[in-house]
């Protein structure tokens, strides 16, 4: 699935944004919040009636363009229905913030980045693009109230200093009901003050996803390239928790990171024992990866001795631990309660062979760019039956239940 | 895209030598147990051991790497290890917090029973003599709330408290009053031996959710023998009790406790069994108190320390087999011991802290109005020594008593940070002081390690549990978290059914 496509423009001086609406708007007064979507035929429906919409976007060119923002003939688009929201911009394309049906939307805030991971899937950007900061407040507006989650991610959203809070406050006050799961290295929080105005937000349900690569400060330095990076990481955690904020720990499973795994584990438990959530988490194939492959890569298969010990020390240890991007034919049995399906769908693939597994409908699959590398052992498992089924049915449904996994 | 230029490892490598942070250290077997001040723990190599302290260890080092981790190690000038050990050690000591938390109110020293071991009860219906007055409770009461402790727990003792039925009573009422007015939280058990339970008292308890706390030293034959009553018929009194306490207040609401007598020490699995067989999940393998009539009926109760852990050890197996047989069940004593050695955290348990808990985590209001540090210094009194009595509820002001000097003396000469033998020990963090045991059995508060039974039998229980949980045995190791976390191992780890 693509978030973002060309088309040709007319009328677009700056970009608009607005939410997908396929049939006439009722409320003229809340026109100007959407844009009109449709092929030319459906477009009809609005009788020409157009001119208060924030724009349109439609398959082919309309017989007489108004004289409002329009994109036509940008490419598979076909997914988007009322109530996602699309941004078009002068240069013809559209962008696809937010899709009602999805629980994996993702709010980019900024590409720059104060750490620079080996395994970076989105590599950061220098340049100053702050102007973010007002078209995310603006897509807050539009999101729909009964959103279940939105993920707040980056390059480091913590970079936009007060235009975080922003963020977050925006957040609050206009998805009342809506869990915000933050993305970031959380090492500005070394900051006492900042973490406290945070906190001082209230948002309703707001928990931050913070990576630790290791128990030693030099290897998680190493991992992120930054000098520092631990010991800030670590004094965030504190000031975080300390100010009460929800938190959850993220790892993810390289050559770099497997051999100290079960000790990273045991120091977790000892020195963050409140993350309220541990996600291991496998990598993706993505951004920087490929080029560091050689320091990188490890099959899977061949670290599932430090994950099974980690994980099941963990949960023994009475941490709630989740494995995220990983295939159910590469882990040991023992793992499957605690693998979910944790790629965001619009990047989620399968494999031929997968056609052929027992228990596909339990496995997260890979994300799309595993068709560059994957585990040498991925193969189709045998199905499950009776006891076993049933309790992977039963453990699905319950998680199917709660909010969504950002992976 | 950036153009990307990436470091290697070494760049993020500290420079220069390596200090070392605080820690003690004993010999286990071949090995070496260094532990931290927050008791954090690593079992080295003797030549290991060597390196490490000679500042020799090589960075690239595994023994390096985990005991950097563990902060028994920092790069000069790094301040993170220090702050995360400084948020560890209080933790560890989160225990001080609130000041006096468990109050026990000795309601009455009558008693039906006249068990060998007892401290201090009588068999007596002189009510006047042995009973609390309601203006003793009322007293002990108004300190009960001058405690700053939000939580607040009263236990009933006596003799047999529930042959004062009326003054639990009013204690249970007037304080479920008070916490309500003060907005804190209280709750209350009652340590008895089950004779006099009615429908009226059950009632009672289960209207105020009153934990039921009774004595259950094993099969008939040990507990017959340990705890003499007219007619011979402890044991069947205790199981019958058992029965009727949990059918009127829930499984949970009724639990047990053993004593070790002479007799227990050649059937440490028909105890265990025993625990087993009337239901319960969980059993405390507690040595006999050095008080009361136990010192006087040494040649029918007392034993030396290594008896004990020769018994103990053997009971703590049987409870091992019984989980591996499939039936979860929790030994508390290395439960306790467990969750200071593998956690972060404190225990609530009063008489293994430092400072000793004594007065700053239990007081006693005996019958008399007196007031004690602990259960065991009223028990000397009883046996005439009144040296450790804190004062009197109606005599002294509670200022006198919690901030008296014979309270501050017993905190001062129980800190096993400064106590000889103890400043040294490596498993000083897991352990805690008794200074009333101390002055009971070796005549001054502060004590002699060397002959010490308190000191003997942790040392020794805190090795064999550190034997267990590193003798290769997966199902123990989990086993043992399972008792840390309080649930069965199955519900800790999530299973595929096969």
């Amino acid at each position: 699935m693509r978030l973002w496509a060309v088309g040709t423009a007319s009328g677009i001086t700056q970009s608009v944004m607005g939410k997908v609406a396929t049939r006439p708007v009722e409320d003229r007064a809340q026109r100007p919040d959407h844009i009109a979507y449709g092929i030319d035929h459906e477009l009809r429906s609005f009788n020409g009636d157009l001119l208060e919409y924030a724009g349109v976007l439609c398959s082919k060119p309309l017989a007489t363009a108004p004289r409002i923002p329009v994109i036509h003939s940008a490419p598979n688009l076909e997914y988007l229905s009322d109530g996602d929201v699309v941004r078009l911009s002068p240069d013809g394309s559209v962008s696809v913030l937010y899709r009602r049906s999805s629980r994996n939307n993702t709010i980019l805030t900024t590409e720059r980045c104060n750490s620079f991971c080996l395994m970076c899937s989105q590599p950061p950007k220098t340049a100053d693009d702050s102007y973010r900061v007002r078209m995310i407040l603006r897509l807050l507006e539009l999101i729909d109230r009964q959103a279940i989650a939105l993920i707040v991610s980056g390059g480091e959203p913590t970079l936009l200093g007060d235009s975080f809070l922003d963020i977050i406050e925006k957040a609050r006050t206009a998805l009342p009901q809506t869990a915000l799961h933050v993305l970031t290295n959380g090492r500005l929080f070394k900051n006492k003050e900042f973490a406290t105005r945070l906190a001082a937000i209230g948002h309703h349900d707001l928990m931050l996803g913070i990576p630790l690569y290791s128990d030693l400060p030099e290897l998680h330095d190493y991992v992120v390239q930054a000098s520092g990076a631990f010991d800030e990481t670590i004094g965030g955690f504190y000031n975080l928790a300390a100010s009460g904020v929800r938190l959850e720990l993220r790892v993810v499973l390289h050559k770099q990171t497997y051999e100290r795994l079960p000790k990273l584990a045991e120091f977790i438990t000892r020195n963050l024992p409140f993350v309220e959530h541990v996600a291991l988490m496998g990598l993706e194939m993505f951004g920087f990866t490929p080029r560091n492959l050689d320091v990188l890569w490890i099959d899977p298969i061949d670290y599932a001795r430090q994950l099974e010990d980690a994980a099941l020390g963990l949960a023994t240890r009475g941490m709630n631990v989740s494995i995220y991007n990983h295939q159910l034919c590469t882990i040991p049995r023992s793992l499957w309660p605690y693998a979910r399906k944790s790629i965001s769908d619009w990047k989620n693939v399968y494999l031929p062979t997968c056609d052929l597994c027992g228990v596909k409908e339990f496995c997260g699959g890979f994300f799309q760019s595993a068709t560059k590398r994957h585990s040498a052992h991925v193969a189709p498992c045998v199905p499950l039956s009776g006891k076993s089924l049933a309790y992977m049915q039963q453990l699905h449904n319950q998680i199917a239940d709660s909010a969504a996994l950002p992976g | 895209m950036t153009h990307a230029v990436f470091h290697p490892p070494a760049r993020y490598l500290a420079c220069g030598a390596y200090e070392l942070l605080p820690f003690r250290f004993i010999g286990l077997d071949d090995r070496v147990v260094v532990v931290n001040e927050v008791g954090e723990y690593e079992l080295l190599q003797q030549d290991e051991f060597h390196q490490f302290v000679r500042h020799s260890l090589s960075p690239s080092s595994d023994v390096y790497r985990n005991l950097k981790a563990k902060h028994f190690l920092r790069d000069p000038e790094s301040l993170i290890p220090i702050k995360l050990l400084a948020t560890k050690y209080r933790t560890k000591r989160a225990f001080l917090e609130g000041f006096t938390r468990l109050h026990i109110f000795v309601v009455t020293l009558r008693c039906d029973h006249s068990c060998h071991y007892c401290q201090v009860s009588r068999v007596s219906m002189n009510r006047s003599k042995y009973d609390m007055t309601p203006e003793s409770a009322r007293a002990a009461l108004d300190w009960v709330f001058r405690s700053p402790s939000r939580y607040l727990k009263i236990e009933f003792q006596g003799g047999e408290p529930l042959l004062n039925i009326e003054l639990i009573r009013y204690i249970t009422e007037e304080g479920e009053r008070r916490a309500a007015a003060s907005h804190k939280d209280i709750e209350f058990v009652v340590a008895t031996n089950l004779s006099f339970l009615s429908d009226d008292i059950l009632t009672f308890l289960k209207a105020h959710s009153i934990g039921v706390s009774t004595s259950l030293d094993g099969p008939d034959f040990i507990h017959n023998t340990n705890r003499p009553r007219p007619g011979n018929d402890a044991y069947e009194t205790t199981v019958r009790g058992i029965g009727r306490a949990r059918a009127a207040l829930g499984k949970g609401a009724v639990s047990a406790l053993m004593t070790t007598t002479r007799l227990s020490l050649e059937h440490p699995e028909a105890i265990v069994d025993e625990y087993l067989n009337q239901g319960f999940d969980r059993i405390f393998l507690r040595p006999i108190s050095p008080y009361g009539f136990a010192v006087q009926t040494q040649h029918k109760t007392g034993y030396d320390v290594h008896t004990f852990l020769d018994f103990y050890k053997r009971a703590l197996d049987r409870v091992i087999e019984i989980n591996r047989g499939g039936k979860w069940m929790v030994e508390i004593y290395a439960r306790i011991l467990l969750t200071k050695i593998l956690t972060p955290y404190a225990t609530g348990y009063v008489d293994l802290q430092s400072p000793a808990g004594a007065g700053i985590s239990v007081a006693v209001y005996n019958y008399d109005g007196d007031v004690y540090a602990t259960d065991e210094a009223r028990m000397l009194a009883e046996m005439g020594d009144k040296t450790l009595r804190l004062g009197n509820l109606h005599s002294n002001s509670y200022e006198e008593v919690f901030g008296g000097d014979l309270l501050r003396a017993l905190v001062s000469a129980s800190c096993v940070e400064s106590l000889p033998g103890c400043s040294e020990c490596a498993f000083q963090t897991f352990c805690g002081a008794d200074p009333v045991e101390n002055y009971a059995t070796q005549g001054d508060v502060f004590g002699h390690r060397p002959t010490s039974r308190f000191c003997a039998r942790n040392m020794e229980i805190i090795k064999h549990l550190l034997r267990l949980y590193h003798g290769g045995d997966d199902f123990v190791r989990q086993l043992f978290w399972s008792w840390i976390e309080n649930v069965p191992v199955h519900s800790l780890i999530e299973r595929l059914p096969a």
